[in-house]
This record gives structure tokens, sequence and C-alpha cells, in this order.
């Protein structure tokens, strides 16, 4: 115990030197609480977040070990001969380039045309009067409810009959627009006055005019939320590639990545690594995003 | 008719203008074949999926007096329940473990979302490595010898775990929102009463979250309901079935039995489900949920 503490428990009257050098001792421990406090913080943090970006940062690591040192009893966490090797043989044995292409102009399109068909819809639905507006609305975000698996059926069952599979188009045009997007683009433009869509028609700006003019660049943040959401999603879409494409030519990554998936000790390796290069996209669209994302869906869509 | 009135005109039929890509794209690829996907339901099919014999409700009796529908249907309840779970945790950990700055809070808040990046097959791919029985890296660290997906009392519980890692990522996003709105002040006033941090925890938090808490909980339930490509790539519905969710089922009955009427009627049954939690959702958001 210090000897201003001694102070206290004995409650004495203090002279201005002693209250001096408490003042100063107390804030010292109240800084000394404060910095173990924050290193017990990042510890948890740092524990926490080993945890759950373990399975990732395993793959990275089998991505580079060479395919005899994985076949071992022993603890094997980090390679200790890395080797580039696994991405090259990953890369040799299936066309994985061709599907990294297909699924960037896949999820391109799908996100560039969401974005399109969404703020027209949403511009439609902010500024404009119709008959059965409400209702309308009311249809489109009724879509919400039916899960894209309930139909996946009937529209594979559709798109056969067009003789549309294994297309380029068979990928896209389904996904081309999105219930959530005119949502969110539809809350961003209930906070302009309609005086400023009123203003730029009496200045003689065309409906067009005004999305493109005036609109997009001022609804920024909710385009690049929809823009980084939108693109993962259809590059880690599954189920509809999956029934749709048949050959090399159209199919996305998510399913050209399983043609590595045999059981033998080679292709373990070789599947990580082409894991590694077809999450590289998604995961840098998100760190590059992630601000844009969090700011344009949480800003003004969802405050419970 | 007046210039005017025609300007008007012109300006109504310009507004359904621009919603026409959208109502074109829900026309054909969300309502009709929601009705063709009921209508299908009523009918017998042939191997190419038209309907040949319109045999009612048939469909629908025979689900519901099959084992395995019920089965399939157990199995993702217990399957939403643990993803639900697993996954709220995850994120409200992650999120609370964030909530106050400290240096390097950007790597970790972004670790803690990364999850949602990763596609529901590359993550079977990984967790398939991972608990591979003789090489994976589980078992050698638990220094155990389990074939964890071929073994009918673990397959479903990693398929979950799996779905819970992938789903953790948004839930983290929506919880650290959540904290967000919460006033700070509260916590100080809390800490001059003496409240310590299990207190403020359970007292504070909580139920100043409970307003995401809730849209968290739904969209969470719908979105476990629909999983597919980890089921597909990790363990195909086995070993039995014990890990035949319904998306799964659909796929299997439709592709592979080519039982189109019968997985239509599941499909109808799963937007049942999925209707009626959105339906809860909305009516409990309009009420306001306090806890």
């Amino acid at each position: 115990m210090s000897t201003a503490e001694n102070a206290i428990s004995q409650g004495k009257i203090y002279s201005s030197e002693e209250l001096e050098e408490l003042h100063r001792s107390m804030n010292a421990r109240a800084k000394r609480k404060k910095q173990v406090r924050t290193v017990c913080l990042m510890a948890v943090n740092l524990v926490v977040c080993l945890f759950i970006l373990f399975p990732l940062l395993y793959t990275v690591s089998v991505a580079f070990m060479p395919s005899g040192e994985l076949y071992t009893m022993e603890m094997n966490l980090i390679p200790s001969h890395p080797t580039l090797e696994n991405f090259k043989q990953a890369i040799e044995k299936i066309p994985l380039m061709r599907f990294v292409l297909n699924s960037f102009l896949i999820a391109g399109c799908i996100t560039i045309g969401q974005i399109i068909t969404c703020s027209f819809a949403a511009f439609a639905f902010s500024f404009l009067n119709f008959k059965g507006k409400n209702v309308l609305f009311m249809i489109v975000m009724a879509t919400m409810m039916v899960p894209g698996e309930a139909t996946i059926i009937s529209n594979y069952l559709t798109v056969s009959s067009w003789k549309l599979l294994d297309t380029y188009i068979v990928l896209i045009l389904p996904y081309l627009t999105s219930a959530m997007g005119i949502f969110l683009f539809r809350q961003f433009y209930m906070t302009f006055p309609i005086s400023l869509y009123e203003s730029a028609k009496l200045d003689g700006c065309g409906n067009l005019r005004f999305i493109i003019k005036i609109l997009l660049p001022l609804t920024k943040s909710a385009i690049g939320a929809m823009a980084v959401y939108t693109f993962i999603n259809a590059w880690n879409m599954y189920m509809w590639p999956l029934l749709v494409t048949g050959s090399d030519d159209k199919r996305t990554v998510q399913i050209g990545i399983s043609m590595l998936n045999s059981v033998d000790a080679q292709s373990i390796t070789q599947m990580l690594a082409g894991v590694v290069l077809i999450i590289l996209p998604s995961i840098s669209i998100f760190i590059v995003g992630q601000k844009q994302l969090i700011k344009g869906m949480f800003s003004g869509a969802v405050k419970g | 008719m007046t210039v005017k009135q025609k300007k008007n005109k012109d300006r109504k039929v310009n507004a359904y203008l621009y919603l026409i890509p959208c109502l074109a794209v829900f026309g054909v690829f969300l309502f009709y074949p929601f009705f063709k996907t009921i209508y299908l339901s009523l009918y017998k099919t042939n191997k190419l999926g038209q309907a040949k014999l319109f045999v009612g409700l048939d469909n629908y009796i025979s689900l519901f007096t099959s084992e395995s529908f019920y089965n399939s249907m157990w199995v993702t309840l217990v399957f939403v329940v643990i993803v639900v779970v697993g996954s709220m945790a995850l994120g409200l950990l992650g999120a609370v473990l964030c909530s106050k700055a400290f240096p390097g809070i950007r790597v970790f808040s972004t670790s803690y979302a990364l999850p949602m990046a990763v596609a529901s097959s590359s993550g079977a791919m990984i967790f398939k490595i991972i608990l591979n029985p003789t090489i994976g890296i589980v078992n050698k660290l638990l220094n155990v010898s389990i074939n964890w997906v071929a073994d009918p009392k673990y397959a479903l519980v990693c398929v979950a775990v799996l779905t819970a890692w992938l789903n953790s990522g948004i839930n983290f996003l929506y919880f650290s929102a959540g904290l967000g709105n919460i006033d700070e002040t509260i916590y100080e006033r809390a800490s001059v009463d003496g409240a310590n941090g299990v207190q403020k925890f359970f007292r504070l938090t909580l139920p100043g979250l409970s307003p995401i808490m809730f849209y968290t909980l739904v969209v969470n339930i719908i979105q476990a309901f629909q999983s597919f490509g980890q089921v597909k790539i990790l363990t195909q519905g086995g070993p039995g079935e014990s890990t035949n969710l319904i998306v799964y089922s659909i796929y299997r009955d439709a592709f592979f039995n080519y039982r189109f009427g019968n997985a239509a009627a599941q499909s109808v049954v799963l937007f049942l489900i999925v209707m009626a939690l959105t339906l809860v959702m909305f009516r409990l958001e309009k009420k306001g949920v306090k806890y």
C-alpha cells in the first residue's frame, strides 16, 4: 500500500502536497488499469479471432504445403517447405482461370443489372405517382417471402424448355433484380425532398437524366453497399449454377472447384490451393468494400 | 386532349416503364415459377418434369405419410437450432469484443465479418479437409480419431457448425450496428452504481440489442432453412438420411429421382414455413418488440 492510500484509510486531513500526490497516484492507477484492460481486450480478441479465422488460415497453410507433408500423424500447422506447386497444379488440372473469368463476368453483370433495375424501380416508387403504386410495392416486397430454393425446380424446367441451359444468360437473367435492393434504394430516395425532383423537372431535366445525373451520385454509399453485397453473393452462388451449367465453358468457380474434390493425397493440397484462389477475389472485394457496405446497409435500412 | 393531360398521361406510362425491368424479372423467375410449383405439386410428372396426371393432394398425402419427409423436417429443425444459436453467439461475441475502441480494432472487426465472404461450397471443401479422419487437423488437435462426416452422430453437427461459421459474419455486422445504437451513457451510469461486466451485459447490452436481435433471429432462421451447398459437398444428405435437409431433399427428389411433383410439394411446404416466419417478423416489428 502506498502512503497515499494509507492516508485515506486513516481518514486524516491532507496538505496540498499530499493531495497532489494522491491525485497523481490515482491517475496512474486508473491509467494502468485502463492499459491492463486494453491488453486483456486485445488478447481475448486475438484468441477469438484466431478461432474464427482458423479454417481460412489453415487452408492457406495447406495450400502452400507439399502434399507429402500433409500425410503425417504429427501436427503440421505450418508447411516446413512452402511451395507454389499446388497452385500451379490446380490451374493446370482444371480450367480454373476460365471459371474465374466466367464468375467475374456473371457476378459483374448481375451487380450492374441489379443496380440499374433497382434504382429505376425505387425511383418510380419514390418520386412518381401512378395507379396501383402501393399494391405494386407490396407485391415487390412480398417477393422477399419466396425462398429461391422453392422456385428453383420450376425455373429449371422453364429455362430448359427455352433451350437456355448452359449459357451465360441463364446464369444472369433470374438475378437481375432484388426486392432488397429496391427497398434499400427507396429508403435512401425517400430522404430527398420531392422538390428536388420537381425543380429538376422544371429545369427540363428528364426522368432518366434525373436518375443518372442526380440520384445516382447522391446515393453512392447505397450503391457501393449494394454492389459489394450483390457481387459477393453472385460470386458465391451454388445451387443454380450447379443445375444449369454442364460444360467447362460456362461453369462458375464454385461449381468448377468441386472438380478438384477427390480424396487422394495429391489432390487435397491442390484442392485447397484452388479454394484459396477462388476465395481471394470475394474476400478482397469484401475487405475493400466493407466500409461502404456497413455505411450503406446500416445508415438507413436496418434500424431494427 | 389538352397538352397538360397528355403530358400527365405520358408521365404515368413513364412510371410503369421504370418498373418493367424489375417486374419482368420477378414475373418470369418468381411469380410464374411460384404458381407453377403449386400446380406441379398437384400432378404426377414425367421425367422431363411435365405435368401428366392430376392427382389432387396425393403428393402432399404421400409426403405427410412418409417417414423420410418427417426425418427431413426433424433434421432441418435440429440443424436450424444449432446454426441459429451458433452463428448468433459467434456474431454477438465478436460484436461485444469490438464494441470499445482499441488498437487494431479494424483488423479484428474485419476478421469477424470475413466468413460472410466465403461461399458455402468453398467452406464445405475446407471443412472436408479439416474433418478428414486420417489427416484432418481437428482430429490431431483433439487427439481423437473420429470420422466426423461419415458418422450419423456427428455429421449433422458438422454441417451445422460449418453453416453457423459461414453465417456468423453478417450477424457480427448486425450486432455491431445494434451496439452502436445503444447510448454509451447508460454504461457509465451503471458503472457508477457499481454494476459489473456480466450484469451490464445481461441488463443493458442484451435489452439494448432487442430491436435488432429479433430481426437477426428471423433472418438467420430463414437463411438456415435454405442451406444447400454445404450438404451437397460435405455429406450428400448422408450417412443414411441424417443430413437430408429440406432443400437437399427437394434437390434429390427432383434431379435424382425425377419425382418433380413430390419435390414441388416439398417446395410449397418450404415456402409456407418461410412465409410464416416473415409474417411473424413483420407483425412483431410493427408492434415493436420490447423485452
